[in-house]
């Protein structure tokens, strides 16, 4: 059984949902223009997350396992649903900006993926914290992307102006690929790089080996 | 009673009704309760979209200089519901409940356009659309505001555009939804590009349509330049789709008609 606190802490750096399952990575592409929209984006999901873990993980015994996953997403989407029209209701501006990746949320292989792999097998406390320290670890690299692509790119942070642009009258001539998707997967894969080098037990195995080029003459 | 068998189909049933029925009250309460509010911020949100196009309401504020807020700014302001064929405003329907976006989709309220006359690829015009007027203190139209829409690039874009009393004058142009590219097409939300539009004349001296955005602005002062707005730099689509859809809506097509009447009886 593991503890606590390791089941906590380990998915923001060891066992990371988006740098080393690399699961998650849609929605990291979409919502981190700006970090406003990030952190709200991160607060649903560390909602989500938790509370589905918490209530896949109390009718765990009861659910019968050939339906299990119908009941894991009717669990997950009604909590997509109540997170979606609380924001409408509190933070219009934003709910308007995170349009559709709210509703997606539902699809975010997170939160399904811990309901299944974690929730289904463990008590609902300890599936609290794995929900939430999972969201959590998504949550890092969704902020640090941000804090990356919003300043880069429209010169702003939070909607304050950090780097006045050449098109406001400033210095600064804002590059555009961050404000498009790719930008978010360059990102991403940097950091990756940055935590696989830190943490080198994080490196895959390679699947494959590339056969030496075999001469003529060995073949014959 | 008989032993509980979790993977019977007895359970199988039992977990899915459970479940559904314990969702959909919670899903439905969210959206019962939430739902006034819901409804106050989409209301807020049109004025503020309004009362930004006209000019007054700065683009990243809630408060105008003064600090008044939304709802007291846009008090100065009345809705109309306007038929557009023959230009009359029509006093027995209430402006505020109309939406001509989905009157534009329903065939009865609505008419199709021939290919030549849907510049701004909208496929369907509402018959009946609603305008927002302020009148200054002798009761004339101070300013008059109209909604708008054409497609750009990726999508449609909606938006407002506020014309000043003397029916021909551009007080501001303001999209609050499209789907441009960010940093190119989606530089319409730009506060400098947007600045440009207050001042630009409408029509020309036979009463068209003549608001062009343009890559190159002719000289100062000449003739054509009351007419030109910067284009946008690598958003040739999208600028052509702002240029038509400011050109049909300021048709006879769009409000044109009710222009003229309401310049002969304001």
């Amino acid at each position: 059984m593991a503890a606590p606190k390791e089941v906590l802490v380990d998915p923001i750096f060891n066992n990371n949902p988006i740098a080393l399952q690399v699961l998650g990575i849609c929605s990291a592409l979409a919502v981190t223009v700006s970090m406003s929209t990030t952190l709200v984006m991160c607060a649903a999901v560390i909602f989500v997350t938790t509370m589905s873990n918490v209530a896949v993980s109390t009718v765990r015994n009861r659910v019968p396992s050939n339906i299990r996953i119908i009941v894991q997403m009717t669990i997950i989407a009604s909590l997509v649903i109540v997170v979606d029209e609380v924001l409408k209701a509190v933070a219009y501006d934003i709910s308007k900006s995170l349009s559709v990746f709210v509703g997606l949320i539902i699809t975010n292989c997170i939160v399904m993926g811990r309901a299944e792999a974690f929730a289904m097998q463990n008590g609902p406390f300890l599936s609290a914290l794995d929900g939430f320290g999972n969201a959590l670890g998504y949550s890092v690299i969704l902020i640090g992307v941000a804090l990356i692509r919003e300043p880069l790119g429209s010169g702003t942070l939070m909607g304050y102006e950090l780097l006045p642009r050449v098109a406001d009258g400033g210095w600064y001539q804002a590059n555009g690929m961050m404000l498009l998707a790719p930008s978010a997967f360059f990102i991403i894969g940097l950091f990756i790089w940055a935590i696989r080098s830190w943490k080198t037990a994080q490196v895959e195995e390679s699947e494959y080996e590339i056969a030496p080029n075999i001469q003529y003459r060995e073949v014959m | 009673m008989a032993e509980f068998n979790k993977d019977g189909l007895r359970n199988v049933f039992l977990v899915a009704i459970g479940v559904c029925l314990v969702c959909s009250i919670v899903v439905s309460t969210a959206a019962v309760v939430l739902k006034p509010q819901q409804l106050v911020n989409q209301e807020l949100d049109r004025k503020k979209n309004i009362l930004r196009a006209a000019g007054v309401l700065p683009a990243r504020a809630d408060t105008d200089a003064q600090g008044r807020g939304v709802d007291e700014l846009f008090a100065d302001f009345a809705g109309y519901a306007v038929d557009l064929d023959s230009g009359e405003i029509l006093d027995d329907v209430d402006a505020a409940a109309l939406d001509p976006i989905k009157a534009a989709k329903k065939p009865e309220l609505s008419r199709a356009l021939s290919k030549s006359e849907d510049v701004a690829v909208i496929g369907r015009r509402e018959n009946v659309s609603q305008v927002y007027i302020r009148r200054d203190a002798a009761g004339g139209v101070d300013k008059l505001v109209i909604p708008v829409r054409g497609y750009g690039l990726w999508g449609t874009l909606f938006g407002y555009l506020a014309v000043e009393g003397d029916l021909s004058t551009v007080a501001g142009l303001g999209f609050y939804s499209h789907k441009e590219t960010p940093g190119l097409g989606g530089e319409v939300d730009n506060p400098a590009w947007r600045a440009q539009w207050p001042g630009v004349s409408l029509f020309n001296d036979q009463g068209q349509p003549a608001v062009r955005l343009v890559k190159t602005r002719s000289a100062p002062g000449s003739a054509a330049a009351r007419y030109e707005v910067d284009a946008l730099a690598g958003a040739t689509l999208t600028s052509r789709g702002v240029t038509n859809l400011v050109k049909f809506w300021t048709s006879d097509l769009g409000f044109g008609v009710f222009f003229e009447e309401l310049k002969a009886a304001p």
